[in-house]
């Protein structure tokens, strides 16, 4: 008997843990709200800081416009890291999808391969590219059952080189508008780009909260084992949800490409946007154990990394020194993020 | 001494003062159970001493304490008369007992020399002498005549060889007292021989034994001595020479050894049990015929000559079929290969040889998703592994493998009250306690994680359940309820394979097939079997079934022979 029955009187014990963990949906959602106090304590810090913060102008062209790119890409990231798995890859193919298309569609003067193909066909091959390199990785991880973390580092170095090499180094620019739209235009005072990472969070959210399949990614992020039990083609959702994530981001490269009129080298890899990308899903409450996390989360993390990067901009801090402040804020709002949500980073899901 | 088991006193007084190990009213409770109950055993040099019990009697219990690893409520163990060092102490117990576990214990990237040392290398100027510990894990290792290289990695050894460098490190530490854990659980039947001439020579060198296993033949092959724990009480310690197999599974059973000390030589082969059986079997599957008899087409599940070699047990060709409305039960110890062949009927894992047929279609090996459109539902033998996703509501659970058929429209939507209302009536059905169906599975007690995980598998109306120890770990009320759910799924048709080491499990099957060291050994009907014969049959004690020619109709019976 003592071996059949300790499960069963272990299982009360276990529960505080399990409470705190993984609360029921509104639990979840009073987490994320925690976050507002938060953002109100930015928002004043800001207004202090820089008298142009809390202008509608520097919320929605100045925050808005610079987090929609890396808000579709977190979105990438945060569904990968829903089913278990971690893409460190994205940042490259945010680069690398927009650089080809680029590269392949304006002229050689403006740095291009002189094929001058049209600009939809270009947007076309974001896409391409972000789903094939989708594939790769989740067949290499999923399939071949390598390592996720190795597997999209070696990636990410692969892609990035590739991006500096395809064009040398030089930067496409004079990009044909149907290619710059989505970064470039406004509705009225709202930038496109911040509408499409809005829609982009409020599909993915519906998609998981009320989809089959979205309810399969937290089934397997939460258990596999169980997931596939129940008859969920777990493989077949791991390799399409790899797939999705890369080409939101390709879908976040082509909003930056647009935002700044030009691919540059530096672009994703070079600039190191992977660890804000993972920084605010993770502050946004999206665990690296998967199976736990939310869009609304996730949107919070974001919105909060970009009024901190818009303060320090606006704070005329020293150059040399705002990468070194980037980095504390956001160890910082990690803590914070742990306190307020009750989320570990490091608890085993 | 006076102190010892009042019933039986047959440990002579002048062993028991120099006992090598002597464990005196030793109790423990984990919570509300009580494991053991003031046990008392004395382990004398030289001798051989096997213990024996059924899955619970607390075996584990008193192995992890006399090894060390817990400490008792109550009693004390002494060693050699001294009182043992504390639990938790792990070197000072190593110099006075070593422990030959089930699962190797060696480190897979070391030496085998490095492994016999493991911890204890012998130094000279602060400095591991490399030369002394190659030279004295030969020494050891040569008087095995065993022919391990000390210089070879422990990886590339064979499970046999891997226990002999687990005796030897015994050895090497110049241990008197040895403890070996069901060692034969992963070993072929000559290696067992082998092993069993080692364990022979070490006793007859002085060392004291305690042999724990499952295999009740092997306890009469090796020991001298055989100790009964039944529901956490030592119920009989007798030498093996005065008993015989009825005696001592009438006293895993029942706790008395009443069915008569062994009178006659040991040439007659246990008659009680034979007879037991063979009049239990009289009637061949009679739900079957009657479910054929009723115009149903072919059986829902047949499993030809299936074979396998996995870490959830071995099959060697077993074929067996389930007629629709009909429960098989197939029970056997965890080692015997149950839980592989349920596992390889849901499709959780692809066998070596053989096929799974599901109503007349053979399934892809490993699918477990197309195992499910088969209608296949599966329970899992592991809930906490694989039952449920901790995380998710109590209704989700439920429902996950019925998605596709609860979603609306060719969008794929699930309306999350859609999932409630599917959910609820298992719910209610198996009397689930639960603040509400939103409830995180995580947050249930075991009882009513495990009704989650059954409703789950019962959710999609299965042609077939495939049910792993449905009830492990569950308390008696939510057992019954759990039993009922299966039964009643059969009774409305499905067929219901249901894989156990639990013989309280099998109380609703119509069929019972007994598994050992995979192959099908014994075929009972479903009620009136002899409770007793089918423990001996589990327990893998030959003889019961060699004269009896099986009279199973079906094409399985080739395979058993």
């Amino acid at each position: 008997m003592t071996q059949t029955e300790q499960p069963v009187e272990l299982a009360p014990g276990t529960q505080p843990e399990g409470r705190g963990g993984r609360g029921p949906a509104a639990l979840g959602f009073l987490r994320e709200a925690a976050l507002l106090p938060v953002l109100a304590v930015i928002l004043v810090v800001g207004a202090v800081i820089s008298p142009v913060f809390l202008t509608t102008d520097n919320l929605l062209a100045g925050v808005g416009q610079q987090v929609s790119a890396l808000g579709v890409t977190v979105v990438g990231e945060s569904l990968i890291l829903l089913i278990g798995g971690m893409d460190l890859s994205l940042e490259s193919t945010y680069g690398l999808a927009p650089m080809i298309a680029a590269w392949l569609i304006v002229p050689r003067a403006a740095f291009g391969s002189g094929l001058m193909l049209n600009p939809y066909i270009g947007i076309l091959i974001v896409f391409a590219i972000g789903a094939a390199v989708g594939l790769v990785n989740g067949l290499l991880i999923v399939k071949a059952r390598l390592n996720g973390f190795i597997v999209t580092l070696g990636m990410t170095v692969l892609l990035a080189g590739l991006q500096n090499g395809s064009v040398q180094g030089q930067s496409p620019y004079q990009l044909p508008q149907p290619f710059g739209f989505l970064g470039t235009e406004y509705l009225g005072k709202v930038p496109l780009s911040l509408v499409v990472a809005a829609v982009v969070f409020v599909v993915a959210g519906l998609f998981l909260r009320y989809h089959r399949t979205g309810r399969a990614i937290y089934a397997i992020g939460g258990n596999a084992e169980a997931a596939r039990a129940a008859g969920i083609r777990v493989d077949r959702v791991r390799i399409g949800v790899y797939v999705a994530g890369s080409m939101l981001a390709a879908l976040g490269g082509l909003l930056e490409a647009g935002r700044v009129s030009s691919v540059t080298g530096d672009q994703g890899y070079q600039e190191g946007i992977i660890f804000t990308v993972f920084a605010a899903a993770v502050i946004g409450g999206v665990s690296l154990q998967g199976g736990k996390g939310t869009m609304l989360g996730a949107a919070s993390g974001v919105v909060l990394l970009g009024l901190v990067q818009n303060i320090i901009n606006l704070s005329n801090a020293p150059n040399y020194w705002q990468l070194a402040i980037n980095g504390g804020v956001i160890l910082f709002a990690l803590v914070l993020a742990r306190i307020v949500g009750g989320e570990s980073s490091a608890e085993k899901g | 001494m006076n102190v010892d088991n009042e019933q039986h006193s047959d440990t002579d007084a002048a062993n028991a003062a120099r006992a090598a190990v002597a464990a005196r009213g030793i109790s423990k409770s984990y919570g509300s159970t009580r494991a053991l109950r003031g046990v008392d055993l004395e382990l004398a040099p030289g001798r051989c001493l096997g213990l024996v019990g059924r899955n619970g009697a607390g075996k584990s219990t008193l192995v992890s304490i006399l090894s060390g690893l817990q400490r008792p409520d109550a009693g004390e163990v002494t060693f050699d008369g001294e009182p043992a060092p504390p639990a938790g102490a792990v070197h000072a117990w190593r110099e006075r007992l070593a422990t030959v576990h089930q699962h190797s214990m060696i480190v897979p990237e070391l030496t085998v020399a490095e492994n016999v040392f493991l911890g204890r290398l012998p130094r000279r100027r602060g400095r591991v002498d490399w030369a002394a510990v190659r030279a004295s894990a030969a020494a050891v290792l040569g008087e095995w005549g065993s022919g391990v290289d000390p210089g070879r990695a422990c990886r590339d050894l064979s499970v046999e060889q891997r226990q002999i460098v687990e005796l030897a490190r015994a050895v090497a530490a110049g241990t008197r007292v040895l403890l070996l854990d069901e060692p034969t659980a992963a070993l072929e039947h000559d290696a067992v021989q082998r092993l069993f001439t080692r364990v022979r020579q070490l006793v007859d060198a002085g060392v004291a034994v305690l042999y724990i296993s499952h295999h009740l033949e092997e306890v009469f092959d090796i020991c001298d001595d055989v100790a009964v724990l039944r529901d956490g009480e030592l119920v009989l310690a007798a030498p093996t020479a005065r008993l015989d197999t009825d005696a001592l599974v009438h006293a895993m059973v029942h706790g008395t050894a009443t069915a008569g000390e062994r009178s006659a030589a040991p040439a007659a082969p246990r008659p009680a049990v034979a007879e037991a059986l063979s009049a239990a079997e009289t009637p061949a599957e009679p739900p079957a015929a009657a479910a054929a008899a009723a115009g149903t087409a072919g059986p829902v599940l047949e499993l030809r000559a299936l074979a396998a070699a996995s870490p959830y047990g071995d099959l060697r060709g077993v074929s067996l079929t389930v007629a629709p409305g009909e429960c098989v039960g197939v029970v056997g110890l965890i080692s015997s290969g149950v839980v592989a062949l349920g596992r390889i009927t849901a499709g959780i894992q692809a066998a070596d040889g053989g096929a799974v047929v599901v109503d007349g279609r053979a399934l892809p090996p490993g699918d477990r998703a197309a195992a499910l459109e088969a209608g296949v539902g599966y329970i899992p033998e592991d809930r906490r592994a694989a039952g449920y996703v901790g995380g998710l509501s109590i209704a989700e659970n439920m429902t996950m493998s019925v998605t596709d058929r609860l979603s609306t429209g060719r969008l794929g939507v699930l309306a999350p009250r859609a999932l409630t209302r599917a959910a609820r009536p298992w719910a209610d059905s198996l009397a689930l306690v639960a603040a509400s169906l939103a409830q995180p599975v995580a947050d249930l007690s075991g009882g009513n994680q495990q009704k989650v995980t059954v409703a789950r598998a019962l959710a999609r109306g299965p042609r077939l359940v495939a049910a792993l120890t449905p009830t492990r770990g569950v308390d008696v009320a939510s057992k019954e309820l759990l039993l009922q759910a299966l039964r009643q799924a059969a009774d409305a048709g499905a067929g219901v394979l249901l894989a156990t080491d639990e013989l309280d499990d099998l109380v609703y099957c119509d069929r019972v097939l007994v598994l050992v060291r995979g192959r099908i050994a014994a075929r009972l009907p479903g009620r009136g079997y002899d409770r007793t014969a089918l423990i001996a049959a589990i327990e893998g004690v030959a003889g019961a079934f060699d004269a009896r020619p099986t009279t199973e109709t079906t094409e399985a019976g080739e395979e058993d022979q």
